[in-house]
């Protein structure tokens, strides 16, 4: 469009020219480089490492977690969260393993893990929309909820014996060392970037992050939105619930602790802001990545679990802090 | 606003004989600025001991400016306060409390979950030798002060939460008695009271006017200012205009000291098309903020909502755009009867509301312009769910760019743009809904004068093109030069409608306010 059509106002560019450092120095570039370092450092560390069959075994150390980490993302973006993913896992992957013992069979057994999964994720935001509940509050009581029914139901037992051919979702691979779980979480991140980025529900997931009160005036639908994205939250947990069982072959009660503070490390190392209203799904995917990288690098060193929750502690406070920190210095600094 | 190159002569009487007390707090040549607001200019202000002031003015005239100067919130830019006849500065809330400044506010600031006594004498509790708190001479002492005010039905042990509004300002009074505060700010203390707690109230003046306080008392409302208060001081637009006592001077005096003359802005000259009925509201009422509204709006009209703060006509605009619910009546839009449940309701019907809290409701800060402009329209400019952004580019550029938008590009945060221009984005943002009616909430409040006079060039263009428009409007020239017609609302109730031929700016002051016509 030209000046002389617009009679009214100076002609106002849709963008200006990006800067290259602005580029350079953003989030995804920073985890860009921190990825290759680790890689670096681990491949020196141990002469395992670089092999294609560690390196596919690596990627079992995030997948399950990133899945819901993808969901997550989108809603903490929209200014919620919720702490309860390790306890639907906990709770579908007891559903499934009740169902075994009745003689379910695999895809039968997959729907129920799923299914268990939204329906919890559904229960989360209700309660946060309908009754208008801090969700921070609502999913620690449904964390204690979900896997106190876990509980009471299994006791200190252990469900086993599912079908064999339920085993290919957690341990099978598409082509060489290509797992399923990988190529399915590369197509789920996929189809979240595109949800995020280039749908007009993405856009007002953000606006209701950014403003609740000014996107409800301007029509949007914010707790039909918060709705849809605790269901979308319990749907890959349930996901990530039948990929873990599948893997281990069994059903504990303790299945996938503490796996919420994972995925909420992982959340907000990918640049999403704990406030909400920023954040982007390439972010969170390369968080993912260096999660994995580092606990697959310690564990080749043989350090043991406890440090690496430790670590893992560390990490969360050092990156919601990072950037505060940041933005504080360089407020201090003269202009 | 622009400066009146011809101020108004300040009337001021001279003290009378019997009179001539010494002020116990005098301001003068008080001026306050924010970012492109002048919100005081070289104002002056004296309080006399045993005597209430009324502190007289529109909306926007800077009262609450000079209170919160008064009581160390905000530093003047300019001007000495004197106290006793000393002159002081306020830096703090603290500060303020010290020199025996207390103010009681509309909504009482005092904490619900401490009892009477606790509030009364929180910050200068009475203390034990050991230093702790002296919990029995405490509640004695909250005994005297309640029981000296005529407030003994009040129990210093109650919580605060338990106590009425009327009640919890007796206690905020015998606060200000505990820390033997000389002067006594209430800023529109009667608002939310009954009659007879206003009556009350207005024994509770008299006593504190009998202790030798110096009372400011701040409303709109003229029949309690005649009944309670001794002096006025009138502002407008940030500066005093007028002082004076009270049993002297009529009302009709004091409502045009307010109005003053208003040669401060040319509004668009326009001739109005006005069609058939679009909108039609009648029987709209709300358990708690408004009764029985009725009006019509026709096509190609600009009709202003004028009132007091408080009389209802925000709440009445968001039930109409579906933000807030109602209780009973009727909106025919356009033959068709509609109830929005919501604003995405409204806004697909053709109405939207452009709000007030340009903050907190307009803009989403953090986001770009075109974001901002597309958000209510999004289902237009994405097909099958995604988005187009060439589509947002160009409805947002269509928009701005009529607005006469100052931004570097489309693609900067809306929250790196001043006020009037993020007015202008606010306002693109609602009108590239393509509405059929478009209510605007106090529409320039708080903008620079370029960016009211864009504003203002638009709505005229507007409905020129066969759009309707409410504007809600607290200023009166912005009432007197837009609208075509002028509905006034009073405590929740459209009181009167003008048409806007001969009105005058008293006429609409006196209706909005109750004052009979004389």
């Amino acid at each position: 469009m030209s000046a002389t059509e617009t009679p009214h106002g100076r002609h106002i560019p849709d963008r200006l020219d990006r800067p290259l450092r602005s580029a350079v120095f953003s989030w995804e570039a920073l985890l860009i480089a921190v990825a290759i370092s680790i890689f670096a450092v681990n491949s020196f560390a141990s002469p395992y490492f670089l092999d294609a069959w560690s390196l596919s075994d690596l990627t079992f150390n995030f997948t399950e977690k990133a899945l819901i980490a993808l969901a997550m993302a989108l809603l903490i973006i929209s200014g919620e969260i919720d702490l309860s993913v390790a306890a639907i896992i906990a709770l579908a992957s007891t559903m499934m393993g009740m169902a075994v013992q009745f003689g379910v069979g695999t895809s039968g057994l997959v729907a129920i893990g799923i299914g268990v999964g939204l329906a919890c994720g559904a229960f989360n935001g209700l309660l946060v929309t309908r009754l208008g509940l801090p969700s921070i509050v609502v999913t620690i009581g449904t964390m204690s909820l979900f896997r106190g029914v876990a509980f009471i139901i299994l006791g200190d037992q252990a469900y086993k014996g599912y079908p064999e051919s339920f085993a290919f979702f957690g341990q099978g691979y598409v082509w060489w060392v290509v797992s399923f779980e990988l190529v399915l979480f590369l197509g789920a991140a996929v189809i979240y970037y595109v949800i995020l980025h280039r749908t007009s529900f993405g856009r007002r997931v953000f606006a209701i992050g950014n403003n609740p009160v000014a996107a409800q005036f301007s029509g949007v639908r914010v707790e039909r939105i918060k709705f849809i994205l605790f269901c979308l939250t319990g749907l890959m947990s349930g996901i990530a619930a039948v990929l873990i069982t599948s893997r281990l072959g069994s059903t504990r009660p303790s299945i996938a602790q503490g796996y919420e503070l994972e995925v909420i490390t992982m959340v907000v190392l990918g640049g999403v802001s704990i406030l909400g209203g920023a954040g982007s799904i390439p972010g969170v995917v390369l968080a993912a990545l260096i999660m994995g990288l580092v606990t697959f690098g310690l564990g080749l060193l043989n350090v043991p679990g406890i440090v690496m929750s430790i670590f893992i502690g560390l990490l969360l406070i050092l990156v919601i802090a990072l950037p505060i920190v940041w933005r504080r210095l360089m407020k201090e600094r003269p202009a | 606003m622009l400066a009146d190159p011809h101020p108004a002569r300040i009337v001021r009487d001279p003290p009378r004989e019997g009179e001539g007390k010494t002020p116990l707090l005098t301001l003068s040549g008080i001026s306050k600025s924010f970012p492109g607001v002048r919100a005081l200019h070289d104002v002056a202000l004296s309080l006399y001991p045993g005597q209430v002031t009324a502190l007289i003015g529109e909306n926007g005239a800077g009262k609450s400016t000079l209170v919160k100067i008064l009581t160390g919130i905000y530093q003047p830019d300019a001007g000495e306060i004197n106290v006793a006849g000393a002159a002081v500065n306020l830096p703090t809330a603290h500060a303020a409390f010290e020199r025996g400044i207390t103010a009681i506010h509309q909504e009482t600031v005092l904490f619900d979950e401490l009892s009477v006594a606790e509030n009364i004498f929180l910050g200068h509790a009475p203390k034990t030798r050991f230093g702790t708190i002296d919990w029995g001479t405490m509640r004695s002492q909250a005994r005297e002060v309640l029981d000296a005010m005529g407030a003994a039905h009040i129990d210093p042990d109650t919580r605060l939460k338990d106590l009425g509004i009327a009640n919890k300002h007796l206690v905020a009074v015998g606060r200000a008695m505990s820390i033997d505060a000389r002067i006594v700010i209430m800023d529109e203390p009667t608002a939310a009271l009954s009659a007879k707690e206003i009556e009350e109230l207005f024994l509770l003046i008299e006593f504190l006017k009998g202790d030798g306080k110096a009372v400011l008392f701040i409303s709109h409302k003229f029949d309690e200012i005649y009944r309670i208060a001794d002096r006025y001081t009138v502002f407008r637009d940030g500066e005093m205009v007028g002082e004076g006592l009270l049993k002297d001077t009529s009302q009709g005096d004091i409502v045009k000291l307010m109005v003053g003359r208003s040669v401060d802005h040319i509004f668009p000259q326009r001739e109005a098309h006005i069609g058939a009925p679009v909108l039609k509201i009648s029987g709209l009422s709300h358990p708690t903020e408004f009764d029985d509204i009725g009006f019509e709006l026709r096509k190609g009209e600009i009709l202003g909502f004028y009132g007091l703060v408080g009389a209802g006509r925000s709440e009445v605009m968001q039930a109409i755009a579906g933000i807030t619910r109602t209780s009973r009546g009727s909106i025919t839009l356009e033959g068709e009867a509609i109830a929005p449940r919501s604003a995405a309701d409204s806004i697909e019907k053709g109405i939207v509301y452009v709000p007030e809290e340009r903050g907190k409701q307009g803009v989403v800060i953090g986001m770009p312009i075109f974001q901002n402009v597309s958000l209510p329209s999004l289902k237009r400019t994405s097909k099958s769910g995604l988005l187009r952004l060439a589509e947002e580019f160009a409805l947002a550029r269509k928009y701005t760019e009529r607005l006469d938008l100052r931004a570097a590009s489309l693609s900067q945060d809306v929250g790196t743009l001043s006020g009037g221009n993020q007015q202008k984005v606010v306002i693109a943002k609602w009108l590239a809904t393509a509405p059929k009616v478009i209510i605007l909430d106090e529409p320039t409040k708080g903008i620079d004068i370029g960016s009211k006079a864009a504003v203002h060039g638009f709505m005229a263009e507007l409905v020129a093109q066969g759009l309707s428009v409410i504007m809600v409007s607290s200023e009166l020239p912005e009432i007197l030069g837009m609208s075509d017609r002028v509905v006034v609302m009073r405590e929740g109730r459209i009181v009167a409608v003008h048409e806007n031929k001969g009105l005058d700016a008293e006429t609409l002051v006196r209706t909005a306010a109750g004052i009979v016509a004389q």
